[in-house]
């Protein structure tokens, strides 16, 4: 294959310059809406078109709220600084950002002067070499780090403005006033989050860096080694991510055993089988144990928790009550359900085992040292997404729509919703005027303005996020290089050239990235948001822009997972590892070119789906027919 | 004893059944298939030249010889001797058991009147483990008792041919040290048969086990007469990793003449995912015993039955990949962080290059 891309004729083919960019019907004015670095320009254009741009549909699969663009700042200030200026990886800096059509899109930057990767090896050395020395001890750091950033940002609040500001300020001589702090903790809000995502990036590409060596080193000695063989050495450590699951888990074994899964696989709602649960004793012993799983690891987003209008297990009972429901009706049916960990670890434990046998002595105690290595970064590789993505960001978006709230009770906002129209400048200046038209005694100056503005947005947005992204912009590389593009996103110079190469004409195969073992075929259920996850049959492959361990309820259902994005370590290809489903990962289009209802076959070892019918007008139709 | 099947424990005793039966019981009590058979020992021999007086007849006209090293003389002896053993049938406490044997054979196999191979398995008294290869002769495709028996009184007079005499007698090695065991071994009939390697012998990989197969005899894939099917087995895990369909235009259903392989054949793969994967254990099996990757022929016999068909033929160490000095990884002398840079720094193949070299489709 290196090969067949090496002679694939490159020509000339480029994906189109942001500034060849349509923008849809009805999103005209979208650049209006976010910070202006954000957004190409003029001035930047000779940069943006020397550069290769792809879609971070991983983190934001449709286009983003005005407000929303903040994780895209959060997320590419963390990497730049932590690749860029704090352990100066050698041969990259971070990934430079912009929003297309409401779309993110990211380019990865590479050093190319020998002196100056020499100057960055250097410090890379001494200071990742820190990191890699202390793990333990500076991860049971960040832990607690992590931890005093979420309870920092718990303690946010935004009390609603009064007439008079309230007797203390008096009483306490607090020579300022209430409503400051409205201000002080947006600003803390916002900074929270920040450093949520510098945390974030503290030890994640470090944690890529030992999987990669493993990884390179399993290449070397073995030059045919599949990815999954490396994977499944590296598998069965047990970690944070898959505890929300087995929750549910053990909340079904306990509903089979108290007697009450009449209740809970009946059709009736979260709200009726809660209430009908109160009623009996055992209901209740059942609600008190459903109770202590809530906090903390229901505090978890159906999808990525990127944008503030997404659900949570803890926010949509019936999520977790759907998961819960379906493991009951596998326990009562006599199957095992739990995740087959020792028998991964057996698995695991044998085949390194084997493949120690056919190293020499001194590749041996290479492979044992790589292998510790790669073992010790695996759970931060996982774990981090529970802290950052998932706790950190379901209070960061309680906040936010907290902050929503009080600008409606302040009568700024006719809708709570709205308030993510703006950017988080302009709702800065927004509450600023809030604040000071209240303290001044006049009604807020720029009421009608803001409105104006959001009713103009509103109709963009969901012309944008009706549009979809084009995969790519910009000129392709000859080679992507950057192992944790290719780690992190599934973005290869295969899939790269597989995007160019789709635009020619449809072809009945996707290619993708071999997440996770294992030949199926069935329909296809295309979801692209949890909002869907009701749909998805047993029996059918769920195809979704990217899944996360918490669509715990569709990984006990479909028979294989698809996703747009992602690579061998992304969270769908892991889950689908521990699970054993077969899964084809980053393939780019399959949300777009796939229909509900169609047959594929996918093979999660050679990373292919093969579409076994084309679409017809008439599934579409029955799709149609069906919602 | 004079019989002893290779399952016997005691056919492992190279002194009485020779290196040869000796070799093929070890694999059979490795739990590796060979074609099945059995050893006429030495103990049969012994009692064959106790038999009119033969070992004395032998020792004269050997003696008779004296110091001459003439190969005319060798000769001469030879047919001396052919005469004699030609009117000397085996004893009857030979040939009882040996007809018993082959008739055990043949329900066994549950062929009737089956083909065997006939070989001579000659051991020496003063030189346990001696080679004698090439020196003593193979006959296949012996059918019924009376055939195979004929066949072991060839084996026991070709101890004395003028050939092996001259050899003998230039390795100093007296002909009465000589102890003829003879093997008796099912005539393979290979439906399907080729070569495997315990490594990939293209890119050294240890973790693979490739296999080249074709219709019939294993001629056609040696020989390089046809292209042949080819597999690539997980050796962790036991897998198979790739299949690749050849063209598979001529195959040699016995040993003398290639047939055309008609046209729905050559474009199906001749061996099934069961078969391949069992090979390969066998071929891990041997690697393990030996302790080194190896060079396997193995067939997949039409006789016998699904599940007991597969049949080693020969195995000996891969020579060239097994003393290639591989590149390391990495320096062990560089320590890890040195590792760590040159890995996230592209210095070797990124994952995903690498991975696509896996995924040749």
């Amino acid at each position: 294959m290196t090969d067949i891309a090496g002679t694939t004729p490159k020509s000339t083919a480029r994906f189109p310059f942001f500034n060849e960019a349509t923008t849809p019907a009805g999103g005209e004015g979208w650049e209006s809406m976010y910070p202006y670095y954000l957004v190409p320009s003029e001035e930047t254009t000779e940069h943006e078109n020397k550069q290769f741009w792809f879609a971070d549909t991983m983190h934001w699969s449709r286009g983003c709220h005005p407000f929303d663009s903040i994780g895209a700042e959060a997320v590419y200030l963390g990497v730049g600084t932590f690749s860029t200026r704090i352990f100066a990886l050698p041969v990259s800096l971070g990934l430079d950002v912009r929003v297309v059509n409401g779309y993110v899109y990211i380019s990865p930057l590479a050093v190319e002067d020998p002196a100056r990767i020499q100057e960055r090896v250097a410090i890379f050395q001494e200071r990742a070499g820190y990191y890699y020395a202390n793990w333990d001890e500076l991860y049971a750091k960040w832990k607690t780090k992590m931890e005093g950033a979420i309870d920092s940002l718990r303690t946010i609040s935004f009390p609603h403005l009064t007439e008079y500001d309230p007797a203390e300020v008096v009483s306490e001589a607090r020579g300022r006033s209430s409503a400051m702090a409205v201000i002080e903790n947006y600003h803390r809000l916002i900074d929270e989050f920040f450093s949520i995502w510098q945390y974030h990036f503290e030890f994640l590409n470090l944690g890529y860096g030992g999987y990669i060596t493993f990884f390179q080193f399993c290449k070397q000695a073995f030059p045919l080694i599949s990815e999954q063989s490396i994977s499944r050495m590296v598998a069965g450590v047990d970690v944070l991510a898959f505890r929300p699951d087995d929750e549910l888990r053990k909340l079904a074994a306990l509903s089979n055993e108290l007697g009450l899964n009449p209740i809970i696989t009946g059709d009736t709602g979260a709200d009726a089988v809660l209430a009908a649960l109160a009623e009996t004793a055992n209901g209740r012993t059942w609600l008190a144990a459903f109770e202590s799983a809530k906090d903390p690891w229901f505090n978890y987003f159906a999808e990525y928790g990127f944008t503030h209008d997404q659900e949570t297990w803890a926010s949509d009972l019936s999520i977790p009550l759907q998961g819960i429901a379906r493991y009951a009706v596998k326990i009562a049916a006599g199957e095992d359900i739990s995740r087959p960990i020792e028998r991964l670890r057996s698995e695991r434990d044998e085949i390194v085992d084997e493949y120690r046998a056919l190293l020499t002595g001194d590749e041996a105690r290479q492979f044992d040292e790589l292998l510790g290595l790669a073992r010790k970064v695996f759970p931060y590789i996982e774990e981090h997404n529970i802290y950052v993505e998932h706790w950190s960001h379901k209070i960061f978006w309680e906040k936010t729509w907290d902050l929503a709230r009080f600008l409606v009770a302040a009568g700024f906002l006719d809708n709570a919703e709205d308030m993510f129209y703006l950017n988080r400048f302009e709702l800065d200046t927004a509450l600023f005027d809030v604040v000071d038209s209240w303290a001044i005694g006049v009604p807020a100056r720029g009421k009608k303005r803001w409105q104006a503005e959001i009713a103009r947005r509103r109709p963009i947005v969901a012309a944008l996020q009706a549009a979809g992204a084009p995969p790519a912009y910009g000129i392709p590389p000859q080679q992507v290089t950057d192992p944790f593009a290719v780690m992190n996103y599934g973005v290869t110079t295969e899939r790269v050239q597989d995007w160019l190469g789709a635009s020619g004409g449809a072809t009945d195969t996707l290619n993708g990235i071999p997440g996770s073992l294992g030949v199926v075929e069935g329909p296809v259920r295309v979801l692209r948001s949890e909002k869907d996850l009701p749909l998805l049959q047993p029996g059918e492959i769920l195809v979704a822009p990217i899944t996360a361990p918490s669509w715990a309820a569709a990984f006990a259902v479909a028979t294989g997972v698809i996703t747009d994005i992602g690579g061998m370590m992304c969270h769908a290809a892991i889950v689908c590892r521990e699970y054993g489903i077969p899964a084809v990962v980053g393939t780019g289009f399959a949300t777009a070119r796939l229909t509900t209802g169609q047959r594929v076959r996918i093979d999660g070892k050679a990373g292919t789906v093969v579409v076994l019918e084309p679409a017809t007008p008439a599934d579409d139709a029955t799709a149609v027919a069906a919602l | 004893m004079y019989i002893h099947e290779f399952s016997d424990p005691d056919c492992q005793d190279v002194r009485e059944v020779g290196g040869k039966a000796a070799g093929l019981a070890q694999m059979t009590a490795a739990g590796l298939p060979v074609a099945p058979g059995f050893a006429v020992t030495a103990a049969a021999y012994r009692s064959y030249l106790r038999t009119g007086g033969l070992q004395e007849f032998t020792r004269g006209v050997l003696d008779g010889l004296g110091s001459s090293r003439d190969q005319s003389a060798f000769d001469d002896a030879e047919r001396t001797i052919t005469e004699r053993f030609a009117q000397v049938p085996l004893p009857e406490e030979v040939a009882v058991p040996v007809r018993a044997a082959y008739a055990k054979l043949c329900a066994d196999t549950g062929v009737p009147d089956i083909a065997v191979a006939v070989r001579s398995s000659a051991t020496a008294e003063d030189s346990v483990g001696a080679s004698f290869a090439g020196e003593f002769e193979t006959w296949v495709d012996i059918v019924g008792a009376d055939a195979v028996l004929a066949y072991v009184h060839k084996c026991y007079v070709s101890v004395f041919a003028g050939r092996v005499l001259s050899y003998l007698a230039e390795k100093e090695i007296d002909p009465h040290a000589i102890e003829m065991a003879v093997v008796v071994q099912k005539t393979v009939r290979a439906r399907s048969a080729g070569v495997m390697f315990t490594l990939s012998p293209t890119s050294g990989d240890r973790s693979k086990i490739v296999m080249e197969a074709s219709w019939g005899l294993g001629l056609s894939v040696v020989g390089g007469e046809v292209t042949p099917d080819r597999f690539v087995v997980d050796k962790v895990g036991l897998e198979i990793a790739d299949r690749v369909l050849g063209d598979k235009i001529i195959e040699y259903r016995r040993g003398d003449a290639p047939v055309d392989v008609p046209a729905d054949r050559r474009q199906t793969l001749c061996l099934q995912d069961e078969e391949v994967v069992a090979l390969a254990a066998l071929g891990k099996k041997l690697e393990k015993m030996h302790q080194a990757p190896q060079d396997i022929e193995f067939a997949v016999d039409e006789e016998l039955p699904e599940g007991s068909n597969l049949i080693l033929l020969q195995c000996r160490p891969e020579t060239v990949w097994s003393h290639a000095v591989r590149k390391p990884a990495f320096d062990a002398a560089a320590g890890m962080m040195s590792w760590i840079t040159g890995s996230i720094s592209g210095a070797t193949a990124a994952p995903a290059h690498a991975h696509d070299a896996s995924h040749q489709h």
